[in-house]
C-alpha cells in the first residue's frame, strides 16, 4: 500500500525581549541560576503579573509578515498543572482567543514552492528548567526562563513529508531572524518544533491518528524524527496494529522516538480567562504603525529580484535565505552601481565557499561589501578577468589587503590591447596549426584549446572575452 | 484615648499632646491584655512597631506629619509586609517572612501609620466567621461566644475591642464588610480596581478588593485616602484622578441644616427584606432607613432581580479563580513542605494536603471541577453570564437611585461552631455582600443597631462605580446623628 505522511508543527519561538513577558527581570541566556527570577517569576504570594508591550508588538510583526488577521481583542489564559519549574502552577497563555489568526508561509521544495497555512500564533510565558544532574538524588530549579516570552506558531497538517517539515522550519526560521523578533539560536533553546506526525493510504480524506513528537531544537533532529516516526507508525499498521495518540520525544542518540505519554495521562489543562490580566487590546493605529515599520519581507524581495534583477529562481531564493545575506547583496550593487547578476554570482559561489570552508556567518566575512565592490568593478571594466579576480578574492580574504592594492602587487593587470592580443594570438595559430585543422575540419573542442593556449601566452592575464573574439574572426579568415 | 477617632488622633499627635510612641505603646498594651481572649492578632512585634512610631515622631518633629502619621493601623494577615510574618491564616505559610511590601503596605508606610501587627483571618480568606484560621479561631469582642465574621474578622475585632484605632482587610464577598456588621464597627470596599491588589493574597482575583476598617465613615475615608490610588504592578488598578474621599464631609450642606441628605434616593432591593433575613436584624435597619429619611433622603422601592442567583454564582467564580491561585503553594520554593515524601507527586499531595485546611480544600475541590473539561461552560461559563446579568440589575437600580441599603448580613453574629458543618449555611452569610463584588461596585457596612442577644446589626450600603465620597458622606451625616458607631463591646474598657 502506498502511504501518504501527513504533518504539522508547533513552534515556540521565543521572544527578543530585553524583559519577560509579565516581569521586569532580564531576559539574557547563560546567567547563573535564578539570579534573572524576579518575584514575580517565582511566584511569590501576592504578586501579579503586567504585560510587556513589546512582546505584544513583536507578535504583531509577525502576524503582519505571514499576512495573518490580527486579533483587535485577544485573552490571556491560565493553562493549569504541577511542574517544579513552573512557580504558579499555571501558565499563562491565550486560548480560545490568540493574537495572531490565520496567515500563510511559502515554502521552497524540490518541486517548487508549496504554501503552509497557520493556524494561529499565539504569545505565552516559558517555564523555568529543572536540572537533574548534580544535586545528588535532588533536582535544581533555575527560573531565569521562567517568564520568558513565546510566540506559539501553529500550522495546519498541511506538510507532506520530513523534507517539507524541514523546509517549513527553515522558512520560519528565517523569517523570524529577518523581522527581528527571535534570534533563532536553537542550541539555547530560542525556537524548538513539536512534530504532530501522522499517516494514512494515498487518497484517503481521513487524517490517521497522530503522534507528537516534542521539542526538536535542530532541522536534522526534526528530519530524523519524522522520517523515524513515519516509518514507526506504517510498520505498525502494516502489522496490523493501530496508532495511539500520544507525546513522544526523539532520541538523537538512538535515533528513534519513544512514548513520553498517551492521551489517557493527558493533563485537564483547566484553561480560563486570566482575571489578574486585562483582554489584549490592539488598535488599528499601532497595526498600522507596525505595519509601516516592517522591513521589505523575503518573498517580496526575491520576486524583486527575479523580476528587476532578472535573477534566476534559484539565486534569488539563496540570497533571501537570511536578511544578512539580502543586505550584503544590496549593499553590494549600491556600490556598484548595478552588476546584478554579477553580483548574485559571486555572493552564491566564491562568498558563500569561503564562509563555508571558514565556518563563518555573513556577517563575520572576512571580505566586506565595500571590498567585494571594488574587486567586481575591475572585472566589468576589463582590468582583469574572472580567474584574477579568483585570485584577488583569496588575497582579500587572507587580508592581504584592498583589490587595488593586491593587483598592483602582483601584477595581475588584464591585457586587453587588441594589438598585443593579436599578436600573441598569430603566434598561437603559428603553434598549433593541428588545432586549426581541427578547427577548420569542425571540431569544437579545438577552440578551446586555442583559447587556453593564447591564456597561457598570456599568463593568464588575457582577456578571454577579447581573445574569443580575436581568435573567431582569424580562424574565420 | 481608645474611643478617639483618627481625625481625634491625628490632632493630639500634631499638638504633640502624645507622640506615636506613647499611642502604639497603648495599643500594644491593649493587645497584650485582651489579644489573649479574642485571639485577633496572630503576630505583633512591638519592637518593630515601636521602631516606626519612633520615625513617625520625628517626621512629626519635623513638620513632615501627614494625616495618618503616627497612626498604629492593623494589617489583615494578607497583606505582604516586609520583614513580617504573613501567613494568610494558613499553615502552608506559617513560615512566610514576606520580602517585599504590597501597594497598600508602601502606601501606609510611606503615609507614616504603623504597623500595629498581623490579624487573624479565615484561611486564605475563605470564610465568614473567622474559625478555619490555622491559628485558632477569632472570639467576638461583645460576646466571645460567638464569631466576629469573617474573613477578616481579626480586624474587626481588633478594632471593636479598641485594640487598633483602624484596620485594614479585604473583601471577596463580603470579608470586609460582615465582620464589619457582626463586630460593629465600620468596613468600606473601594470599587473594583480603586486599591492595588500587588501583594494581597490572592483568592479570587477578579472580585478581592482591599479596603480600611474602623469606627467611623470619616475614618474610613482618611484611610481610604492613603489606601486608594494607581498601581503600575496591578493590571486591573484604574488610573484614576487623585481623590479626596473626606471632601465632603466637612462641607455644609446646602439647604435645610437638618436634613443634610436631601435630594439623595435611597434604593432599597425589595429581594433583600424576604425569608432568611432574621427580623432583629430588619428592624434594626428599618429604623436606619427611617433615620436617613428624617436627614432628608427619599427611600426608593427598587428590585435586583437576580439576587438570588448572586450566591450560587459567587461560589462557582471564586473557587474556580482560588483553586488556580492557590496553585503556587506547592511546598517547592516557599512555606509548608510536608517532612516525608517518596517522590515529586508524594511532595505535592502531602504538602498540599497537610498545609491547607478543610474550607481552603473544598473550595480548590469545587473550583478544579467546575474548570475541568466538560463542566466549564455548565458551570463557569453560566456563573460568569449570571455574574453580568446581576452586573445589569444595579445599572437599571441606578436610574432610579443614587445608593442602595439593606442588611449587611441576614442575622447577628451566631455562635462558635454553630455553622462550621454546614457549608452552605455558611456561605449564605454573604447573601447581600457578594453581589457588590460580583458587580465590582463599593459598598460598606454601618453600625445601625442590635438585636438578639444584645449584638451589633451593620447596614449596608452599596454606591454606583467610584461613589464612595458619596457613600461615606451619606454614612457620616447618619452617623452625626445617632451614635450607634460610637457603642463599645463590655469588658474592653
Amino acid at each position: 500500500m502506498d502511504w501518504e505522511t501527513v504533518i504539522g508543527i508547533e513552534t515556540h519561538a521565543q521572544l527578543s525581549t530585553v524583559s519577560k513577558i509579565f516581569s521586569g527581570a532580564a531576559t539574557r541566556f547563560g546567567a547563573a541560576p535564578n539570579v534573572q527570577a524576579c518575584a514575580v517569576d517565582i511566584a511569590l504570594p501576592g504578586v501579579l503579573p503586567v504585560l510587556n508591550r513589546a512582546a505584544v508588538e513583536k507578535a504583531v510583526r509577525f502576524g503582519l509578515a505571514v499576512n495573518a488577521s490580527i486579533n483587535p481583542r485577544s485573552v490571556f489564559a491560565r493553562k493549569n498543572y504541577f511542574y517544579p519549574d513552573l512557580p504558579k502552577g499555571y501558565q499563562i497563555s491565550q486560548y480560545e482567543l490568540p493574537v495572531v489568526k490565520g496567515g500563510s508561509l511559502l515554502i521552497l521544495v524540490k518541486d517548487g514552492e508549496k504554501t503552509v497555512r497557520l493556524t494561529r500564533a499565539h504569545l505565552e510565558e516559558d517555564a523555568g528548567k529543572s536540572l537533574h544532574e548534580d544535586f545528588h538524588g535532588m533536582s535544581g530549579i533555575d527560573l531565569n526562563r521562567a517568564g520568558t516570552p513565546l510566540l506559539e506558531i501553529v500550522t495546519e497538517p498541511d506538510m507532506r513529508s520530513a523534507e517539507e517539515a524541514v523546509a517549513y522550519a527553515k522558512a520560519l526560521h528565517a523569517l523570524v531572524r529577518w523581522i527581528g523578533i527571535c534570534d533563532g539560536n536553537m542550541q539555547e533553546g530560542s525556537f524548538r518544533c513539536d512534530a504532530n506526525v501522522s499517516v494514512r493510504p494515498k487518497g484517503s480524506a481521513v487524517l490517521g491518528t497522530r503522534c507528537e513528537i516534542k521539542n526538536l531544537n535542530s532541522f536534522r533532529f526534526l528530519e530524523e524524527a519524522v522520517n523515524y516516526e513515519v516509518r514507526r507508525q506504517i510498520e505498525l499498521i502494516a502489522d496490523g496494529g493501530r496508532v495511539v495518540q500520544e507525546t513522544r520525544l526523539y532520541d538523537p542518540d538512538k535515533k528513534e522516538t519513544r512514548s513520553m505519554r498517551s492521551k489517557e495521562d493527558a493533563h485537564d489543562y483547566r484553561y480560563f480567562p486570566d482575571p489578574d490580566l486585562l483582554p489584549l487590546a490592539i488598535s488599528a493605529e499601532s497595526i498600522e504603525q507596525i505595519r509601516s515599520e516592517l522591513p521589505e519581507l523575503p518573498q517580496a524581495k526575491r520576486e524583486r529580484y527575479m523580476h528587476e534583477f532578472e535573477l534566476s529562481a534559484y539565486d534569488a531564493g539563496v540570497l533571501i535565505s537570511s536578511r544578512e545575506v539580502a543586505e550584503f547583496y544590496e549593499n553590494l550593487i549600491r556600490a556598484l552601481g548595478g552588476g546584478y547578476k554579477l553580483a548574485a554570482s559571486w555572493i552564491t559561489g566564491e562568498l558563500f565557499g569561503a564562509l563555508k570552508r571558514a565556518g563563518l556567518e555573513i556577517s563575520q566575512s572576512q571580505v566586506s561589501s565595500v571590498q567585494l565592490a571594488e574587486l567586481l568593478q575591475r572585472i566589468q571594466n576589463n582590468a582583469i578577468n574572472g580567474k584574477q579576480a579568483k585570485e584577488v578574492f583569496d588575497a582579500m580574504w587572507n587580508g592581504e589587503g584592498d583589490a587595488e592594492a593586491i593587483i598592483l602587487a602582483r601584477g595581475l593587470t588584464q591585457i586587453s590591447d587588441a594589438g598585443e592580443l593579436e599578436e600573441v594570438i598569430d603566434r598561437v595559430l603559428a603553434a598549433n596549426s593541428k588545432s586549426v585543422e581541427e578547427y577548420k575540419a569542425g571540431k569544437e573542442k579545438a577552440f578551446n584549446a586555442l583559447v587556453g593556449q593564447a591564456m597561457k601566452a598570456t599568463r593568464g592575464k588575457g582577456n578571454p572575452a577579447q581573445i574569443n573574439e580575436i581568435l573567431k574572426k582569424k580562424l574565420a579568415s | 484615648m481608645p474611643n478617639a477617632t483618627l481625625k481625634q488622633l491625628s490632632l493630639q499627635l500634631a499638638q504633640k499632646k502624645i507622640s506615636s510612641t506613647e499611642l502604639t505603646q497603648f495599643h500594644l498594651d491593649r493587645i497584650a491584655r485582651l489579644n489573649p481572649g479574642l485571639n485577633a492578632f496572630v503576630t505583633v512585634d512591638a519592637a518593630r512597631s515601636l521602631a516606626q512610631a519612633r520615625a513617625a515622631d520625628a517626621q512629626i518633629a519635623a513638620g513632615k506629619a501627614q494625616p495618618l502619621t503616627g497612626i498604629p493601623v492593623a494589617h489583615k494577615d494578607i497583606f505582604c509586609a516586609k520583614g513580617w510574618l504573613t501567613t494568610c491564616g494558613s499553615k502552608i505559610l506559617a513560615n512566610f517572612v514576606s520580602p517585599y511590601d504590597a501597594h497598600v503596605v508602601e502606601r501606609l508606610n510611606a503615609a507614616g501609620a504603623v504597623i500595629l501587627g498581623r490579624t487573624n483571618m479565615d484561611e486564605f480568606a475563605m470564610g465568614s466567621s473567622s474559625e478555619t484560621c490555622f491559628w485558632g479561631p477569632v472570639r467576638n469582642p461583645w460576646d466571645r461566644t460567638r464569631v466576629p465574621g469573617g474573613s477578616s474578622g481579626g480586624s474587626a475585632a481588633a478594632v471593636a475591642a479598641r485594640m487598633a484605632p483602624a484596620a485594614i482587610g479585604t473583601d471577596t464577598g463580603g470579608s470586609i464588610r460582615q465582620p464589619s456588621a457582626l463586630s460593629g464597627i465600620c468596613g468600606l470596599k473601594p470599587t473594583y480596581g480603586v486599591v492595588s491588589r500587588y501583594g494581597m493574597i490572592a483568592f479570587a482575583s477578579s472580585l478581592d478588593q482591599g479596603g480600611p476598617m474602623a469606627k467611623s465613615a470619616e475614618d474610613l475615608a482618611l484611610m481610604l485616602n492613603v489606601m486608594a490610588g494607581f498601581d503600575a504592578r496591578d493590571s486591573t488598578s484604574l488610573e484614576r484622578p487623585v481623590e479626596d474621599y473626606t471632601r465632603l464631609l466637612d462641607a455644609s450642606p446646602a439647604g435645610d441644616r437638618a436634613q443634610p441628605l436631601g435630594g439623595l434616593r435611597i434604593g432599597v432591593p425589595k429581594e433583600y427584606f424576604g425569608a432568611g433575613l432574621d427580623s432583629d436584624v430588619g428592624a434594626a435597619v428599618e429604623a436606619a432607613l427611617a433615620q436617613f429619611e428624617k436627614l432628608g433622603a427619599k427611600r426608593v422601592a427598587i428590585s435586583l432581580p437576580n439576587s438570588a442567583l448572586s450566591v450560587p454564582a459567587y461560589y462557582v467564580i471564586a473557587p474556580a479563580e482560588a483553586s488556580s491561585n492557590l496553585s503556587r503553594f506547592d511546598g517547592v520554593r516557599y512555606g509548608y513542605r510536608a517532612p516525608d515524601y517518596t517522590d515529586l507527586a508524594d511532595m505535592y499531595r502531602k504538602s498540599r494536603a497537610q498545609g491547607f485546611g478543610a474550607e481552603v480544600k473544598r473550595r480548590i475541590l469545587i473550583g478544579t471541577y467546575v474548570l475541568s473539561h466538560g463542566y466549564y461552560d455548565a458551570y463557569y461559563l453560566k456563573a460568569q453570564k449570571i455574574r453580568r446579568l446581576i452586573a445589569q440589575d444595579y445599572v437599571q437600580a441606578y436610574g432610579q437611585c443614587d445608593l442602595i441599603m439593606g442588611p449587611t448580613s441576614p442575622s447577628v453574629a451566631f455562635g462558635l461552631g454553630a455553622k462550621a458543618s454546614d457549608p452552605v449555611q455558611m456561605y449564605l452569610n454573604d447573601i447581600y455582600t457578594v453581589s457588590a463584588n460580583l458587580a465590582g461596585l463599593p459598598a460598606m457596612s454601618i453600625p445601625c443597631g442590635f438585636g438578639e442577644g444584645n449584638m451589633p446589626v451593620g447596614l449596608h450600603l452599596v454606591g454606583n462605580y467610584f461613589a464612595e465620597a458619596n457613600m461615606l458622606n451619606a454614612a457620616h451625616r447618619y452617623q452625626l446623628a445617632t451614635d450607634w458607631h460610637l457603642r463599645q463591646p463590655a469588658g474592653v474598657e
